[in-house]
């Protein structure tokens, strides 16, 4: 397995940044467009996340990106230096009377376009998502 | 490459013809803008074209809830046309497929209108 690590400042730049690198290691692997596109969405909510609503543009707050390839899936963390939140506390977008909400569907995107999906507190802060596509599956 | 919007009438139809990405930052910002500009001239039959457009985040997705919610309180409808079938992906896991009319046909949807 190969890991390749970035820290990326608060920016929406880093977005893109995280993005491109993520899809360059998924097509190596063989993803197929459709699964490139989902895969690519999952990133992108979740740098949006870290950057806009974890470490709120702070320019002293990086996020930190982790891509590992395997042979049948690629596993990418992001994390940023927020002050974190609780996932229960986080109105569900699907109620009724949040469908015309605004925001609050980023989360929803993601679980739905990646096989694996996690959340946790960051050491020593900041929240951490763990997401994995696997090639087999999406296939 | 953001989103680029233009508009057309089709009888008292508003039309806007987007094309691009509709995500956070000027994607989404253009897109709330026009909505809001239409709406508060008096627009109330507004017919999104999104034909062209290739992806749309949450925070597209947002603005299109939030262009909906701005017509529908000055009394209009705002309507979307043209889904390509990862945007209608979008509106089924958002459940927002309950909330929007969507069409293929554009004279269909021009029609629909009350």
């Amino acid at each position: 397995m190969a890991e390749q690590r970035l820290l990326l400042d608060s920016t929406l730049d880093s977005v893109e940044v995280a993005e491109t690198a993520v899809l360059r290691d998924a097509e190596a692997i063989g993803f197929s467009e459709e699964d490139l596109h989902q895969l690519g969405m999952a990133v992108r909510e979740s740098m949006v996340n870290a950057v806009v609503h974890g470490n709120r543009y702070n320019a002293r707050k990086k996020v930190h990106l982790s891509i590992t390839k395997a042979a049948d899936r690629l596993t990418v963390v992001i994390a940023d230096e927020g002050e974190g939140f609780d996932l229960t506390c986080l109105p569900d977008p699907l109620a009724e009377e949040n469908l015309l909400r605004q925001s609050g569907r980023g989360l929803l995107l993601i679980r739905a376009f990646v096989d694996e999906f996690q959340v946790r507190r960051g050491q020593p802060h900041g929240t951490e998502v763990r997401m994995v596509k696997y090639l087999a599956k999406a296939s | 490459m953001s989103v680029k919007l233009t508009t057309r009438q089709v009888g008292d139809v508003t039309v806007i013809d987007a094309t691009g990405r509709i995500t956070l930052g000027e994607g989404a910002t253009i897109f709330r803008d026009t909505i809001r500009d239409l709406a508060t001239k008096g627009g109330k039959k507004i017919l999104v074209n999104l034909s062209d457009v290739s992806y749309i985040d949450s925070s597209g997705i947002g603005e299109m809830v939030s262009g909906f919610t701005t017509v529908t309180n000055h009394g209009g409808q705002l309507k979307l046309l043209g889904l390509s079938k990862r945007v209608k992906d979008l509106l089924q896991i958002t459940k927002l497929y309950t909330v929007f009319e969507v069409f293929d046909d554009e004279a269909a949807a021009v029609r629909s209108y009350s």
